[in-house]
């Protein structure tokens, strides 16, 4: 069966369908909800309730809006920022954390074992600062290209020539 | 279209990263549905970003999909069910219930308003007919009172007769010695003209000398006819005279209605 057969059948509300798309992208959406909440446990509990929600809301998939994966990225992401703007909320004190998502093995000594630091560094071999930010805000803080572009100061046209490179360089790495 | 350049222009990284706008979205999956290429490239993007995520992933949530599993909605066909069938009987009884009951209200009130306006007009008619039987009471304490008045031994009656100018007049004078008053029963005089009112003389006849008793005030309008006038005077006769309204002195002779003696 193919993805978009896959897909027909979870919104169909087949939990068959549904088993194989979690076991496809349950690591990937833990690990996006890990890197801007920075807690293993908490994480992983988001991480559950964001696959209710894609269950719940499988109605609103629309492929004419984008990738699967997209969007249940996108519900991840929001799922995470509203966890971190709650508790934020709680202790005002504490700022958003400007960290990117490398930042999650630079200092995790005391995080457990099971984060892959070698495949990340080994992914990341050869990317510029400039790549690992725009990768971050792109895809693991959810940013759009104008928000992008004014955060770093730079023109839509250049975020995207940049843009690709630095993937293609990740594409790279990927075949090592 | 040159797909080459297209890919080259990074909107597919944004594409998979969720930053376009919508009308971006449409046109790149239009382009991916025409050129295999495009869509071959997204593929790839997604597959880079698909192993970049999974290095950073914390681990599943224990137990994973099966803890999931159960709390998953199901989705539940709408089936109606027996007793929903019934529903439309049953209902229809109740709206018919309480129909009938809105209805009986309503001729209750209706009702309970309709002797309340009974009871009110029977209370009215009470109070106006003890109204009246109190005057009928009053009337006829008067008359007791009248009827003891002539009755008094101390009366002594007097029938005045009718004289030239009125030979059908009449009239009677009690006249009570001892209190000194004279009961006059008129109603055997014709109503006087406009501007004119009868008046009453004690007379003593030798020499013929008039002293004036009083009007009969309010001739028409008085219904028995019989007036009260005070008489202290030595009277061996009493007449009544048609003077100008208000009375005269001295009695115009000519325009004597009734004259009577007292009796020995």
């Amino acid at each position: 069966m193919n993805l978009d057969d896959l897909i027909l059948q979870f919104q169909k509300k087949d939990k068959t369908a549904f088993e194989k798309l979690y076991n496809m992208y349950a690591e990937n959406i833990c690990g996006v909800i890990n890197t801007i909440i920075k807690d293993v446990e908490r994480s992983q509990e988001l991480c559950h309730d964001v696959f209710i929600k894609i269950w719940d809301k499988s109605d609103n998939y629309d492929a004419s809006k984008g990738r699967f994966f997209t969007w249940i990225l996108n519900i991840a992401r929001n799922t995470a920022i509203d966890e971190l703007r709650s508790k934020t909320h709680k202790n005002q004190k504490k700022n958003l954390p400007v960290h990117s998502f490398v930042g999650i093995y630079e200092n995790s000594e005391d995080l457990n074992d099971k984060i892959d630091t070698i495949g990340l560094q080994s992914l990341l071999k050869g990317l510029k600062n400039k790549c690992i930010l725009l990768i971050d805000l792109l895809y693991f803080k959810g940013y759009t290209q104008k928000e992008v572009s004014k955060e770093l100061k730079t023109p839509i046209g250049t975020i995207k020539t940049r843009l690709r490179s630095c993937i293609s360089e990740l594409r790279k790495n990927t075949r090592l | 279209m040159d797909i080459e350049k297209y890919i080259a222009s990074g909107i597919l990284e944004l594409y998979i990263a969720g930053a376009l706008s919508p009308e971006e979205n449409l046109e790149v999956q239009h382009y991916a549905i025409q050129y295999p290429e495009i869509q071959k490239e997204i593929e790839a993007i997604e597959a880079a970003m698909l192993q970049l995520t999974k290095t950073v992933s914390p681990g599943l949530p224990a137990d994973g999909f099966k803890r999931l599993k159960p709390e998953l909605d199901d989705v539940l066909p709408f089936l109606p069910t027996a007793s929903e069938k019934k529903t439309p009987w049953s209902s229809y009884l109740g709206w018919a219930a309480s129909l009938l009951l809105a209805v009986g209200l309503l001729w209750v009130y209706l009702e309970n308003n309709n002797l309340k306006s009974e009871i009110e007009i029977t209370n009215q008619e009470k109070q106006s007919l003890e109204e009246i039987l109190s005057d009928v009471r009053d009337e006829v304490a008067d008359k007791e009172t009248l009827l003891q008045a002539l009755r008094d031994k101390n009366v002594t009656v007097i029938d005045l007769g009718g004289q030239t100018i009125s030979p059908r007049s009449y009239a009677k004078a009690y006249w009570n010695k001892e209190e000194e008053n004279v009961i006059i029963d008129a109603q055997g005089l014709p109503e006087p003209p406009h501007g004119y009112a009868y008046q009453v003389w004690s007379l003593k006849l030798d020499p013929l000398t008039p002293i004036s008793i009083g009007l009969l005030e309010d001739f028409v309008t008085d219904n028995n006819k019989l007036f009260t006038l005070p008489n202290p005077n030595e009277t061996e006769a009493f007449g009544i005279t048609l003077e100008p309204e208000g009375g005269s002195n001295t009695p115009n002779l000519e325009q004597l209605y009734t004259l009577g003696a007292v009796g020995p």
